[in-house]
């Protein structure tokens, strides 16, 4: 049936003559059509291509076979071949004089080349010719294909006979040259600038196609700069009514709406003029409160109209009642049955709630019914919805459903979106932390653990260290149990996401046997398996051996017998073999700390101090002695930061070693000496020596074993006072957070700011409405957890959505603000002997307190929340050991030469985090030392 | 802006594809794959907008229409109004009806460079140029006349003043 069809058109078509095609080209797209599978489908395109290539090399082809050789290749093309042997044939026929000819050579050509392409400037002549042409046609054709072709380089040769155009009688020609002068400014706007008027002027045509076309690149000038614009305000507002009062001829009328498409035009452009103008909002709302009055919404087209009204109004300052009319357009969407308007419905509401909160809560039921339509553009929309309206009160709520879907859908962009919105809010929002680590560890990290930034797992270790950061050591003990357990139980599950695992391999690793519960060789044996299971990932066992480390420290700390487990055994002798540095590194340093007796791996590893701050003497005066000796015996002494910059910019930690001042021709002269880097104090030339001087490897040997791995990140956390501060508000606060909170003299007389102790307070809001009678309970119970915090009482929510603005605002604008980036912090807890003299004794939550305090006065508690998860709180180390050691490797990768051999052998760890250190240590310079520090660990 | 136009039956096979900024044929390949693997996979009776961010890059948005064994696919940006595309869909729609009076799936398949022609009118350079069928038909005609005038030249060649017919 389906044969006799295509016989019938074909017959019919070769009577006609259609539009030229030949037998041959039917033949094609026929078998093509009927092709059962892609191979047979390429296997027939790929004779057609070989046919094609035959034939074109004929000589003295007819025109008229050339021209359907030509659509048979743009039509090989469509189907993703490549036909670009016979681009030069379409080139060619552009030239033709026939104007048949010339549209099919300039429809290829418009499909085939990009503007950029070399035989480009084969057809800039023709195009000249043609766009002078008597007969309109030939004209148009050149500009639909200039559009296309014409790049920045050639705009300038054809754009006067372009502008001669925008005044050529037939409309048709004017509006096309309106639409590529529109394009011309679209790809270099530099090059028409001086032509901008012209669209002024032919907003006047008395073709009303003409102007319609005209406001295609208005809207875009306007777009890029609203005020110098403002003048036509009252032209658009006045075209806008003679369009709804039907002035324009019948002709344009579309479903009986009065030319449609530029009415949304110019409500687009009315919305950015309008935009927080009162008196321009002011003028155009008398016309807008008859487009409400007038819109057919029977029709799509009327509906459009509607929709583009409420956008509208939700970008100028409207007037109560266009308001009003706006909430009633909503509602009647989101009551229609078409799944087309409801999502329009929910894209009005969603910008409407910013102006009017209020209006959400008229359809919520909608709105829910909207969250479990099977149509997901549907879904998905009304998830943005609630993004935008989720505050404390329905935090929760919203995180669970937001991540339920995540967890069902397979589209890895939008999973990646949803579980960063939920991370997002959970930070911004979250009740209490035990809920935070439930959903944003079990839930979005499961699920899309190798989807989130990094810095979320990060933020979730910190969390679980700090604790609630009220003086509630039972609470926060309390919450690292939850965390052990369920991070115990997760953990048999196969194919968990790395990063996942690196969190869990730190938790249990701190807090795996800090309350008893579990023993020290189950955990072992838990973190045992965990680098079996995932051996092919470097970084969960790294992860999971400095876990190991930690355990064992803390037993012998404690004074207990540590007895390895045969497996830790055997996984510390693979890894002493790794080809891995760090692992080897790792290992070496575990089994190092195993055989050192209880006190001196009690100051190496203290319990529970990954929050600790620590001093870092960043002279390194301890060594002036040792310096003034050196530079005695002839060395040289310290070249300053500043001659070294431009070599320290490009440097490459690994390649250390092969570094020398970037030179691009041969050199004849002997190479310079090495030049020391960072190491301020040191003279360099001494310690160039590969195989280590015994004095020094003795006296630095903490610094050798302290990995110069991961860990330079975390020294930028120590660095308070220049660094803008993230806690509280951003200006003035920070001085004084700032001066409170700096890491204390290192000896351990802690010095300790006992800054406002005042619990602040951090109850769970889970102030869920009583139902309300009607409708399925279900339903009204989702509905009232989602609105439920604005339906009680409008000063409430007033009050509460005045209190988290601001904290939004804090949280999440300082980290834009501030260059410095946010580090991952370093891999935890390593070794390195002698850093635990160094570590305060100060309580962390005290500090933490103090901070909440200030910020809570004016962003409630909601904001205490946001404040503690945002990221990148620089007062709290993460791991107080390791800002020291990588304080310390910090300088020593500065110095070429000098710690060549540890480097090489040890640290490793991956680039990316070494450039993030590297840009952090440009952008904080080091001030502060403590000349007593290193004196008290090396004695 | 429109970022292209698209015709595919039910099957994925595209019948015709307008890309308003230059793609490498690969990656058109890929987007037409990828739109079509998202709308075969849509229930019926859902909305016809989807956000494909995935594919054609921040703030994309796609409207389709399903017509017998066609998919009527417009991408965009957030400059254009969706239900006014959807429209636009069926101006389009419209048109070719008015052109082979009851299009089907065969018409477009076979008259490849017409439908260039007809789209070109509406569509121009990425922003819609013209929305009134019968200008658009006015045009068309007057360019399906020069092909007439033009197939017969080489028979006869008397029609030499056809192709200023237009005029």
């Amino acid at each position: 049936m389906e044969q006799l069809k295509t016989i019938g058109r074909e017959l019919a078509m070769g009577s006609q003559g259609g539009f030229g095609q030949s037998k041959e080209f039917l033949d094609l797209v026929k078998s093509i059509g009927e092709a059962r599978s892609k191979a047979e489908e390429d296997r027939i395109v790929l004779s057609e291509i070989d046919i094609l290539k035959r034939k074109l090399l004929e000589p003295d082809i007819p025109k008229r076979k050339m021209k359907e050789y030509i659509i048979r290749l743009v039509y090989i093309e469509m189907l993703g071949h490549d036909a670009s042997f016979g681009y030069i044939h379409a080139v060619k026929m552009t030239h033709d004089d026939n104007l048949l000819l010339k549209r099919t050579g300039y429809l290829a050509v418009t499909l085939f080349l990009n503007e950029d392409h070399d035989l480009i400037i084969l057809i800039v002549n023709t195009i000249q010719k043609d766009l002078r042409s008597d007969n309109y046609l030939v004209v148009c054709a050149a500009l639909n294909a200039i559009c296309r072709l014409i790049n920045e380089e050639t705009i300038p040769a054809v754009l006067p006979q372009v502008v001669d155009l925008l005044n050529h009688q037939k409309e048709a020609v004017r509006k096309k040259a309106i639409m590529a002068l529109h394009r011309f400014h679209r790809k270099s706007p530099s090059s028409v600038s001086h032509l901008i008027s012209n669209f002024r002027k032919r907003l006047c045509d008395n073709d009303p196609g003409v102007m319609g076309a005209t406001l295609c690149p208005l809207f875009d000038l306007i777009t890029e700069d609203v005020s110098s614009y403002k003048d036509l305000v009252s032209s658009f507002v006045s075209i806008l009514k003679q369009v709804t009062e039907r002035r324009l001829p019948k002709s344009y009328d579309y479903h009986q709406m009065p030319a449609p498409f530029i009415q949304i035009k110019l409500l687009k452009i009315l919305a950015l003029l309008g935009c927080g103008d009162k008196s321009a909002s002011e003028i155009m709302s008398m016309v807008l409160g008859d487009l409400f009055r007038k819109c057919d919404s029977s029709t799509n087209i009327g509906n459009a109209i509607l929709y583009e009204c409420i956008r509208c109004i939700s970008c100028i300052i409207p007037s109560p009642k266009l308001l009003e009319a706006a909430a009633d357009a909503i509602s009647k969407f989101l009551k229609s049955d078409s799944h087309n308007l409801k999502y329009m419905g929910i894209d009005g509401l969603g910008r409407l709630i910013k102006i009017s909160p209020d209006i959400a809560e008229q359809h919520q039921l909608a709105v829910i019914d909207c969250l479990e339509d099977p149509d997901d553009t549907l879904k998905r929309k009304t998830f943005e919805l609630l993004y935008k309206m989720t505050k404390s009160s329905n935090v929760e709520v919203i995180v669970d459903r937001m991540t339920d879907y995540m967890i069902s859908i397979n589209d890895n962009h939008y999973k990646t979106e949803i579980a960063s919105r939920c991370v997002e809010l959970a930070e911004q929002f979250a009740p209490s932390n035990q809920w935070f680590i439930q959903v944003i560890m079990n839930k979005v990290f499961e699920h899309a653990g190798d989807l989130v930034n990094i810095k979320v797992a990060h933020n979730l270790m910190r969390l679980i260290a700090e604790g609630f950061g009220e003086d509630d050591d039972d609470a926060d003990s309390k919450l690292r149990l939850s965390a052990v357990e369920s991070h115990l139980q997760i953990m048999s599950e196969p194919k968990l996401p790395s990063l996942f695992l690196q969190v869990i391999s730190w938790v249990l690793g701190e807090y795996g046997t800090a309350d008893g519960k579990y023993s020290a060789s189950y955990i072992s044996g838990k973190l045992c398996d965990v680098a079996d299971a995932y051996s092919s990932d470097e970084t969960v066992k790294g992860y999971a051996v400095s876990a190991l480390m930690k355990i064992y420290a803390f037993e012998i700390a404690s004074g207990r017998k540590v007895d390895v487990l045969p497996e830790c055994q055997s996984l510390i002798e693979e890894l002493l073999a790794s080809h891995s540095t760090d692992l080897q590194q790792r290992a070496y340093e575990l089994q190092a700390l195993l055989a050192l007796d209880a006190r001196a791996v009690e100051s190496i590893l203290p319990l529970d101090a990954s929050c600790e701050d620590i001093e870092v003497d960043k002279d390194l005066s301890f060594l002036n002695g040792y310096i003034q000796q050196a530079i005695e015996s002839g060395a040289q002494p310290y070249i300053s930061e500043r001659e070294r910059s431009c070599m320290l910019e490009t440097t490459d930690y690994h390649s250390q070693d092969h570094h020398e001042v970037p030179s691009h021709a041969l050199r004849f002269e002997a190479y310079e000496r090495p030049k020391p880097s960072s190491l301020p104090t040191q003279a360099s030339t001494e310690l160039v020596p590969v195989p280590e001087p015994s004095y020094y490897s003795e006296a630095h040997q903490p610094i050798s074993t302290s990995s110069v791995s991961e860990r330079e990140s975390s020294e930028i956390k120590l660095r308070l006072d220049g660094v803008k501060q993230k806690w509280g508000r951003p200006s003035y606060q920070s001085s004084t957070s700032a001066s409170s909170t700096p890491p204390q003299a290192a000896n351990g007389t802690s010095s300790h700011p006992d800054v406002g102790v005042g619990s602040s307070s951090l109850k769970p809001r889970s102030s869920y409405e009583s139902k309300k009678p009607e409708i399925d309970p279900e339903k009204q119970r989702l509905a009232a957890s989602l609105f439920g915090g604005s339906s009680t009482s409008r000063s409430d929510r007033k009050s509460s959505s005045g209190g988290h603005k601001p904290a939004k605002g804090t949280a999440s604008k300082p980290p834009k603000e501030n260059p410095i980036p946010v580090q991952p912090p370093p891999d935890l807890l390593d070794f390195g002997e002698p850093t635990a003299t160094s570590v305060t004794a100060t309580d962390p939550f005290k500090e933490l307190e103090g901070l909440m305090d200030s910020s809570s006065q004016d962003g409630g508690s909601t904001d205490v929340m946001g404040v503690l998860y945002s990221d990148a709180a620089p007062v709290t180390t993460t791991t107080s050991v390791d800002s020291l050691l990588s304080e310390l490797s910090d300088s020593s990768k500065g110095n070429p030469g000098t710690y060549q051999s540890q480097t090489s052998k040890g640290p490793n760890s991956k680039e990316a985090l070494e450039k993030d250190a590297l840009v952090r240590q440009m952008g904080v310079n080091p001030t502060s030392q403590n000349p007593t520090l290193f004196k008290d660990l090396l004695g | 802006m429109i970022k292209a136009v698209m015709m595919m039956n039910t099957q994925g096979k595209p019948r015709l594809a307008k890309f308003y900024d230059f793609l490498p044929v690969e990656k058109q390949q890929e987007l037409i794959r990828g739109v079509f693997s998202v709308l075969s996979s849509r229930p019926e009776n859902v909305s016809n907008f989807l956000e494909i961010d995935s594919l054609f890059g921040p703030d994309s948005r796609l409207v389709y229409k399903h017509y017998a064994t066609l998919y009527f696919v417009l991408v965009f940006d957030g400059s254009e109004n969706e239900l006014a595309m959807l429209d636009l869909i069926q101006v389009l729609v419209e048109t070719l009806d008015k052109c082979f009076s009851n299009v089907c799936e065969l018409d477009i398949v076979f008259n490849y460079s017409k439908m260039h022609t007809v789209l070109d009118e509406i569509v121009f350079g990425g922003q819609v140029l013209e929305t009134r069928s019968d200008e658009i038909m006015k045009a068309v005609e007057e360019i399906s006349k020069l092909e007439a005038a033009s197939n017969s030249i080489s028979l006869v060649p008397k029609s030499v003043s056809g192709w200023r017919g237009g005029r």
